[in-house]
């Protein structure tokens, strides 16, 4: 114990003493404030990654960490939560974090003076959202989160981020309202908003209040819903992230994640199998996800820029998540987990590679002697022409251009989900998965839809970025390589590498997984672990006397 | 008081959710603020709508929400109430900057509009 104990904050705290200090410094030393920006960002993943083996390491309970805020017992104090799910998630928002973060010190970093102390607000609002266990605390994070997003979306400035984080901005705050009020009536009807409280509040509610108790949780399951960019709340999205600077996008995909963990935390926790009223809004989800696969798989194919193919690619893995999450089947839950990871780090590396794209396209030329190899080979008489005479042979592919075609490849492979990294994996997993579950469910029929859906959106995704992979590599023109420093390189490449680990230890991977969807549809582990969890004695907090416990 | 307070709220949330219907973003902004109160004070609503009950416990009283009004919600209300006004404040700067750059007032910034 001792410090370890305090690990749980860390997530937390650690950003947000980062920004305060990231202020501090101003418009000057921007060497210095990059240099913390990545350290912390470096830190914080090394703390996601041991509270992760922390939460693994421990086969005797559930492994649940749970960390009272101030010192006070579970439904009074608010409480943080590492189980194996946040503890995952955690180490998501590091990774892909950190790639935004290198990524943005080669040119976005510089843009505007508070860019990096909006990053680490934001980080502290995701790794908050993803550890909290209180209802009204979960709002306050999803606050900090979003207002720091605010920020970070029109970094830059510039008319189409201004007009689109206008409306981002504004669906946002609706969906604000929205969150408080299924909130208070959540606390109208059960006098709690601790989750784990509430999980063993509602079979105590009588049956007429049960309806108040159902209108709330959809309520609030609106604006989580609004926030996982579930169609049709979600035509906010590609306009806003395809706006946005590249770094920034990548880190939005994250946000997405967190409307989707919120729904899956809050619908296993209130409406277990075991409830009163088992898998409340199950249907909702599974058919809403199916309608965002859907919608999110017709996007894609008619987004022209690359940009929009991938805010597209980001609602199509919502809308799988949510799909899969509505089944309720732990299984379906566990290869959905690895999908998520996946599909995170997928579609935030082609964030960034799409920037490079359009660099290459915007880029009137290179500098002269970037590369020796860019230089034409002189003429001779031998030299096979072209119609206009252009020479056909020896005219040198740039290696920089074919190192970011082979990156957009990649990317492509696993967004779209195809063999053999982690993208197909992920959708093998789930398509088998769901394939066993057609056996059991009520509703064999949407069973089959998703499975039928998910292969049409692998399609749909494979034909929308081969097309654009042609129509940026291939055209027939003196297509220029785009400068690409090395540190946008190692963030597209870390990512990329992250995505390849997926696949090479895709066995531990999806044993984390299914373990940590047992543990989310057997909610009374998370309950019984926070509410058991005891103050610590100290000069103010003596100790108190414990019932004795009877075997 | 309980009339009162939902024919309040009522008013409020309609009149927020009308103005943000509207294309202009100083009507959007005025609905979403109207909206805030509508919110607000339905959080406050859900503790006991009660006059002179002490949020304290007092050993003289049995402990019942009859005899208490619930702090909680007073809490939850102060909080939103900061979080509302900050992101307020926020989007006013943002809808200032379209403002700037568009040149009208429209959500759409459709150029030509006035």
């Amino acid at each position: 114990m001792g410090l370890l104990a305090h690990l749980i904050v860390v997530p937390v705290v650690m950003p947000l003493v980062t920004a305060a200090l990231l202020i501090l410094l101003g418009n000057k030393h921007k060497r210095m404030k990059s240099l913390l920006n990545i350290t912390a960002t470096v830190l914080g993943l090394i703390v996601a990654a041991s509270i992760l083996r922390s939460v693994d390491a421990d086969p005797s309970s559930s492994g649940m960490r749970v960390y009272l805020a101030s010192n006070w017992e579970a439904p009074f104090g608010i409480v943080l939560v590492a189980d194996r799910l946040s503890a995952l998630l955690l180490v998501v928002v590091g990774v892909v974090s950190l790639g935004a973060a290198l990524y943005a010190e080669a040119a976005w970093g510089r843009a505007g003076v508070y860019f990096h102390a909006l990053f680490q607000i934001q980080l502290m609002g995701l790794n908050g959202a993803f550890l909290t266990g209180d209802l009204f605390n979960l709002f306050v994070f999803f606050e900090v989160m979003l207002a720091a997003s605010y920020g970070l979306q029109l970094h830059g400035s510039g008319w189409p981020r201004v007009r689109s984080g206008m409306h981002y901005i504004a669906v946002n705050l609706l969906a604000s309202s929205l969150f408080l009020i299924g909130l208070a009536m959540l606390y109208g009807v059960t006098g709690t908003l601790s989750m784990a409280d509430l999980a063993s509040k509602v079979a105590l509610i009588p049956a007429s209040d049960r309806g108040l108790l159902h209108a709330g949780a959809a309520i609030l399951a609106v604006a989580f819903l609004t926030k996982a960019a579930a169609w049709p709340l979600n035509a906010w999205l590609v306009p806003a992230y395809t706006a946005t600077s590249a770094p920034v996008a990548a880190l939005f995909a994250l946000m997405t994640k967190v409307g989707v963990y919120a729904l899956l935390r809050c619908s296993t926790l209130l409406f277990s199998d075991t409830s009163p009223s088992p898998r409340f809004g199950g249907s909702v989800l599974l058919y809403g996800g199916l309608l965002t696969l859907a919608f999110g798989a017709i996007g894609v194919l008619s987004a022209r820029r690359v940009g929009r193919v991938a805010g597209f690619s980001l609602i199509v893995s919502s809308g799988t998540l949510l799909a899969a999450f509505g089944l309720g089947v732990p299984a379906v839950t566990a290869a959905a987990l690895y999908y998520l990871v996946s599909a995170t780090f997928a579609v935030s590396a082609l964030f960034l590679v799409v920037e490079l794209l359009e660099r290459m396209t915007t880029q009137p030329h290179i500098d002269a002697g970037a590369s020796p190899i860019d230089v034409e080979p002189e003429v001779d008489e031998d030299t096979n022409l072209d119609e206009e005479e252009a020479p056909l042979v020896g005219r040198v592919f740039s290696p920089s251009l074919a190192r970011l075609g082979l990156t957009f490849m990649v990317c492509m492979l696993l967004v779209a989900g195809l063999p053999p990294l982690s993208g197909f994996i992920a959708k093998v997993s789930l398509l088998t998965s769901i394939v066993d579950a057609a056996r059991t469910t009520p509703t064999p029929t949407a069973v089959w839809t998703m499975a039928a859906l998910l292969l049409l959106a692998t399609l749909a995704s494979t034909i929308a970025l081969s097309t654009a992979g042609i129509r940026h590599f291939w055209k027939n023109s003196d297509r220029l390589a785009p400068r690409i420093q090395v540190i946008e390189a190692m963030a597209i490449v870390g990512l990329l590498a992250a995505c390849m680990a997926l696949t090479a230890w895709a066995e531990p991977v999806l044993r984390y997984t299914r373990a940590a969807a047992n543990d989310l549809h057997a909610p009374q582990h998370y309950v019984d672990a926070v509410m058991s969890t005891q103050p610590r004695p100290g000069p103010t907090r003596p100790v108190i006397a414990q019932p004795p416990v009877t075997p | 008081m309980e009339a009162l307070l939902s024919l309040v709220i009522g008013v409020l949330g309609g009149a927020g959710v009308w103005l943000i219907l509207q294309p202009r973003t100083f009507q959007l902004i005025m609905g979403l603020t109207l909206l805030t109160y509508a919110v607000n004070l339905f959080i406050f609503s859900v503790g006991s709508l009660f006059l002179d009950r002490p949020p304290l416990i007092d050993t003289a009283l049995t402990p019942t929400l009859e005899h208490y009004t619930d702090p909680v919600p007073q809490s939850l209300v102060l909080t939103a109430i900061v979080i509302g006004f900050a992101t307020t404040a926020l989007f006013l700067v943002v809808l200032l900057a379209a403002r700037g750059l568009s040149g009208n007032d429209h959500v759409d910034g459709t150029p030509g509009a006035s």
